[in-house]
């Protein structure tokens, strides 16, 4: 059992991770202070938050690509009702950018669940519709540091314990879906349904419903993050996020979680994200220009990818009883 | 005990009725009525010269297109096409500084296209790898090594023999893009419909064991597509970097995604096995007519995306609605 | 024809589970036509039928996975319906299907509980709970596995183990085992009939579906038997002969009879020496000689088909050398297979044999499209003759050439598939069983054929699980057990039980 444990995919991340920041000590040794590692938790919030939602439509054999842009439309559109009612609480917000980051998850999910069409093409097509929706809406405008409420921008960076409410958030999200996914029926089935479609039938489980849930809880934490994410920047317009559901499946690419579904964690997503979070506040203190980012961060999924395919790799049925327990 | 041998006839239809029943005509339908609208809409659409610079809103996309059409059918993708176009434009852009000449870029941006695609290749049919990740791996490597060699700058000062491609006319308003255009649109025509290499594409994307198990060397078939789609990322690179007479690394961004969308719009599967170059053709003169109307009617370009992805998501969804409604 | 329509008395108890005229149709065929079925507790029912009669879909009408179009469910004579797989649960159903339906990447003990797990006070799942049911059910079946392992980890006869397991964790009324004995060794079997007899005394209805009458009458008590998804009869065992049932099977006198055949072997033209795989198998080596018919048997899983794709290219055998025409060959794809003269004809049709979207005639010619086409170029005529020869030599039936062949009947496909590979003009052709769930008029027609092919000279390697087949057919058998070579049978020593005998490991 401790052995399964040291050897598993998330301890060699956690290793690997340990190793970079090792490296990076050696240039910087100031990076590796407690104070500065929080700092690039709270940093890699955003995409952890999205990761965990990734995760678990990808488990699915789904994949949604319209993330950044249901972060980009919420965060504008609860920007704008706090323009337009700064008195607003911000739990109230809260509950409207979850409520409509769901609502496009939903929508989603439905395409997918009940006309059968391909989630790369579904999320494709919404991606490009929520970000129109928020040049319709805002009519290409931005929503300034200055026209927002003192308390719309105060939230995330509130501290408790230390720690800002933004880092809070993301490890509250990665406690609960950590239990999600391991101790309730729609976590498992999420796994029985990306393991194997045709059997999780039998099971009872419905799989097109599973994806709808899968696309919603994506849909929805992708909300959360998007006024966490304005309010945080302070800036709210068409472009922000841009690009960003490429590095959102990069961190699940790169945790372990496998694209033809059923295999993955919470604490892959969380090591995933975290790499790719240390690399990017690295590259700048080590005077390494920003512009290696980009490259590194696709070696690192290229890496990963081909690393956890060698490690599920099949060796065939087993059907010599000398090579039985042998794994 | 066996009676007498029934004669099977060869076909029950003729090719011709199959032809009208099928997504291409359907398509073919709504181009025409795309191309009705736009004339009433607007009176700059129906000038010659208007319609000529029209083209260049798909030629080049739509020659990565033919090539992202095969390698589709076959059950793969590939994402990373338009970081090959960024690489391969700064490989010629360097070049291009040591003092090259147009016969030299030529080689350059196509040997880059085709160096990219063999690792896209390797990658996936030796290490056996998803091309869905290794694509969105190699899409932000490649891109980023534009970035790194280029960083915020931009190569310019390309030879005035090397500007015909992308800015010249072969004959009157028609454009040397859009012959390239039609003469590629027969080559992977004749292609992917009438030789042995296009009938293996079929059988590999409908069944890629049944193919394996029938003799067809898949991997190679598969690995050659790979080849293709970096090729004519090159080609596009060429014609690109040749009409906007410079290099910037960010060229081409978000291309990907509009690839993809001619194709699957043109009426391939994106789960493999079927569609056809006219289809794709078709496609790209929709999108081409939607941009380019929308255009002179001012519509900014982030709302034209809202109408190419409703089209995209409207075009699969519409018949299986249809097939629903009929019970 | 002989018709036997019997209902027999009904005994006065009330069946715990039964259909009455219950239909299914899916598109283009009619799989159940007014069925009827009684579940008595405490008793085995065998349910009979030749492939195709319908029982695999009445198993998944019975747990809710298909919905009938018409007729009655009735539990404990009460008029019921199960829209979904949890009702039947629900309602005290388990089955253990024939194909697996379990999940690699879960553990053992999740495999059983999937979809009712034990759960905690506060309705989170209870994992050690679960692991502790779990291996006391396994206990209870004679399976020592642990638990928290990973499905995938397991060898085939335990992964079947574990789905017996999962139908034994549901409080079950109705146990239905669906060619419960196919993977199991010798002693595994021995203690499922034990199992069987415990579920019985516990007043347990058991739905036992096997084509092996030996088995069924060991321990059925009474029998239903389907034809073309039509109830033909039911009753007693004790009350039938052997010859009875197969009658009301297939509606008709049947010895089966194989084609006779001079055994006249010519050249040797295969030689394999010392082929082994790292999981799969080990230490295979034989020799085939033209006009040959060799034949392969075993246990399901015992590693036939798995050496036969290593044979043909499809996966890589770790050592071993092959020589053809006493050329060595070096086979590391199917093309090579084919370029030395060797065809597979794979057991599973629709996935390896053939490509079902596609029209017949596309199927037959592509692994020979370089004869058909023209520098690369195809010819539709070429290949239209092609298709027409191969097709009409194996007397197809289908609506065109052009027609799909996910269109046609399970014979017909399996008669594209070999004519795709005799179009390649082949020295050896391996068939994987070559007539599994086809009618036995198409039976009977492709043992005449490969007959007529071992008469050309060409090498015929069969694998084949049906004794009878295996019998009539072969001029020699190999028995192969858990991945090995166990025994070359011929002549005098080539008998039923020698064969069960070396393939079981009694």
């Amino acid at each position: 059992m401790l052995q399964r444990l040291i050897t598993s995919r998330e301890a060699l991340l956690l290793g690997a991770i340990a190793v970079l920041l090792a490296l990076i000590a050696t240039r910087f040794p100031g990076f590796i202070v407690p104070s500065n590692l929080a700092d690039v938790f709270n940093d890699t919030s955003p995409l952890i938050l999205l990761a965990i939602g990734q995760m678990i439509v990808i488990l699915t054999k789904c994949i949604d690509l319209s993330v950044a842009a249901n972060l980009a439309l919420t965060g504008m559109v609860v920007a704008m009702l706090n323009l337009a009612f700064p008195g607003l609480p911000v739990a109230l917000i809260v509950v409207v950018a979850v409520t409509l980051g769901a609502v496009m998850g939903m929508f989603n999910g439905i395409l997918v669940w009940k006309l059968d069409i391909p989630p790369i093409v579904v999320t494709l097509g919404t991606m490009t519709i929520f970000r129109g929706i928020i040049f319709l809406i805002s009519d290409g405008k931005w929503v300034n540091s200055h026209e927002m409420s003192a308390a719309f921008k105060a939230f995330p960076r509130a501290e408790f314990l230390g720690l800002p409410m933004l880092s809070w958030t993301a490890i509250l999200a990665v406690i609960v879906f950590t239990v999600v996914m391991s101790r309730t029926t729609l976590g498992r089935a999420a796994y029985a349904v990306g393991g194997n479609p045709h059997a999780a039938t039998y099971t009872g489980i419905d799989v097109g419903r599973t994806q709808f849930w899968a696309f919603t809880i994506s849909g929805a934490l992708a909300g959360l993050t998007g006024y966490l994410w304005v309010s945080r920047y302070a800036v709210a317009y068409v472009d922000i996020a841009g690009g960003f559901e490429l590095d959102v499946v990069a961190a699940c690419v790169i945790g372990g979680i496998s694209i033809a579904g059923g295999i993955g964690s919470v604490g892959g997503a969380l090591l995933g994200a975290l790499f790719l979070g240390v690399i990017k506040n690295a590259l700048p203190v080590i005077n390494i220009s920003p512009f290696w980012q980009l490259a590194i961060s696709g070696a690192a999924i290229i890496i990963a990818v081909a690393v956890n395919a060698r490690a599920s790799q099949t060796k065939g049925r087993i059907i010599l009883k000398s090579a039985e327990h042998a794994t | 005990m066996t009676e007498t041998t029934r004669f099977i006839p060869d076909r029950l239809q003729s090719p011709l009725q199959q032809r009208l029943k099928s997504w291409e005509t359907l398509l073919l339908l709504v181009a025409i009525a795309i191309f009705v609208t736009n004339s009433f809409a607007s009176p700059y659409f129906l000038n010659a010269w208007n319609l000529s610079d029209a083209t260049f809103n798909f030629t080049e996309k739509a020659m990565i297109a033919f090539a992202m059409a095969l390698l589709i059918i076959s059950g793969e993708i590939d994402l990373s096409v338009a970081s090959i176009i960024a690489l391969a434009s700064t490989a010629m852009g360097a070049a291009l500084q040591l003092g090259a000449g147009t016969p030299v870029l030529i080689i350059v941006g196509l040997g880059t296209g085709l160096l990219c695609g063999a690792f896209n290749g390797i990658l996936v049919t030796r290490l056996g790898l998803p091309s869905i990740v290794v694509t969105i791996g190699t899409m932000s490597l490649f891109r980023g090594l534009s970035y790194i060699v280029l960083g915020d700058q931009a190569f310019r000062g390309y030879p005035a023999d090397f500007a015909f491609f992308g800015q010249g006319y072969v004959f009157w308003v028609i454009t040397f893009e859009l012959v390239l255009f039609a003469v590629l649109a027969v080559i992977y025509g004749v292609v992917l419909h009438k030789t042995n290499f296009g009938r293996a594409v079929y059988a590999i994307g409908n069944n890629p064991t049944g193919a394996l198990f029938s003799g067809i060397r898949v991997a190679r078939v598969k690995f050659i597509l790979f080849l293709l789609t970096g090729l004519m990322s090159g080609v596009a690179a060429i014609c690109l970097t040749s009409r906007l007479g410079s290099t910037r690394p960010s060229i081409a961004t978000g291309w990907e995604l509009e690839v993809v969308t001619m194709v699957v719009l043109g009426g391939v599967n994106i789960l493999g096995g079927s569609g056809s170059i006219p289809g794709v053709v078709i496609a790209a003169f929709v999108m081409g007519m939607v941009t380019f109307g929308l255009g002179l009617l001012n519509v900014p370009g982030i709302v034209m995306s809202i109408v190419i992805g409703a089209l995209l998501i409207g075009v699969i969804a519409l018949p299986r609605l249809w097939k629903m409604w009929r019970g | 024809m002989l018709q036997m329509t019997q209902t027999e008395s009904r005994p006065d108890v009330t069946p715990v589970l039964a259909l009455d005229g219950i239909t299914k149709t899916f598109p283009g065929v009619k799989a159940l036509d007014g069925v009827s079925l009684r579940l008595y507790p405490g008793q085995v029912t065998a349910l009979i039928g030749e492939n195709g009669a319908g029982k695999s879909t009445v198993v998944k009408t019975l747990t809710g996975i298909y919905q009938p179009d018409g007729g009655d469910i009735l539990v404990d004579g009460k008029a019921t319906r199960f829209p979904t797989a949890q009702d039947a649960a629900v309602a005290g159903i388990t089955a253990i299907h024939q194909e697996t339906v379990l999940f690699d990447e879960l553990s053992v003990a999740e495999n059983i509980f999937l979809g009712h797990a034990p759960r905690t006070r506060f309705g989170l799942i209870d994992w050690a709970a679960m692991a502790r049911r779990s291996t006391e059910i396994l206990r209870g079946i004679g399976a020592e596995i642990d638990p928290t392992h990973k499905l995938r980890d397991l060898g085939i006869a335990n992964k079947h183990l574990v789905a017996i397991a999962r139908a034994l964790s549901i409080d079950a009324r109705v146990v239905i085992m669906d060619e419960p004995t196919a993977a199991l060794s010798h002693k595994e079997i021995q203690e499922l009939y034990e199992l069987v007899e415990k579920l019985k005394a516990q007043g347990k209805a058991i739905l036992f579906i096997s084509h092996k009458f030996d088995e069924i009458f060991r321990i059925a008590d009474r029998y239903t038997v389907f034809r073309d998804g039509q109830f033909i009869g039911d009753g007693k065992i004790a009350d039938v002969s052997e010859a009875d049932l197969v009658k009301m099977m297939v509606g008709r006198d049947v010895s089966q009879i194989f084609p006779s055949r001079s055994s006249n072997p010519g050249a040797e033209v295969l030689r394999v020496e010392g082929m082994n795989h790292p999981t799969e198998f080990a230490d295979i080596g034989f020799s085939l000689n033209r006009g040959e018919i060799l034949g392969f048997y075993g246990l399901v899983g015992a590693g036939r088909s798995e050496f036969m794709q290593a044979l043909f290219g499809i996966t890589k055998a770790s050592s071993g050398r092959v020589t053809i025409d006493g050329t060595p060959a070096e086979i590391r794809s199917p093309a090579d297979a084919v370029d030395a003269g060797i065809v597979y004809v794979p057991e599973d049709r629709g996935k390896q044999g053939a490509i079902t979207p596609l029209p017949i005639f596309q199927n037959v010619t592509l692994p020979s499209l370089g004869r058909t086409s023209h520098k690369g170029f195809l010819r539709l005529a070429e290949e239209f003759q092609l298709a027409r020869e191969y097709t009409e030599r194996l007397d197809l039936r289908a609506a065109s050439l052009d027609t799909a062949v996910g269109t046609l009947s399970g014979g017909n496909q399996q008669k594209v598939v070999i004519a795709k590979w005799l179009a390649t003009q082949p020295k050896v052709i391996i068939l994987d069983e070559p007539t599994k769930g086809i009618d036995i008029g198409s039976k009977a027609a492709v043992h005449e054929f490969m007959a007529e092919l071992a008469a050309e000279g060409l090498a015929v390697i069969m694998v084949s699980s049906e004794i009878p087949e295996v019998l009539g057919m072969s001029d020699r058998v190999i028995v192969m057990r858990e991945g090995r070579m166990v025994a070359e049978l011929a002549g005098d020593n080539l008998t039923p039980e020698t064969l069960v005998r070396h393939a079981a490991g009694i």
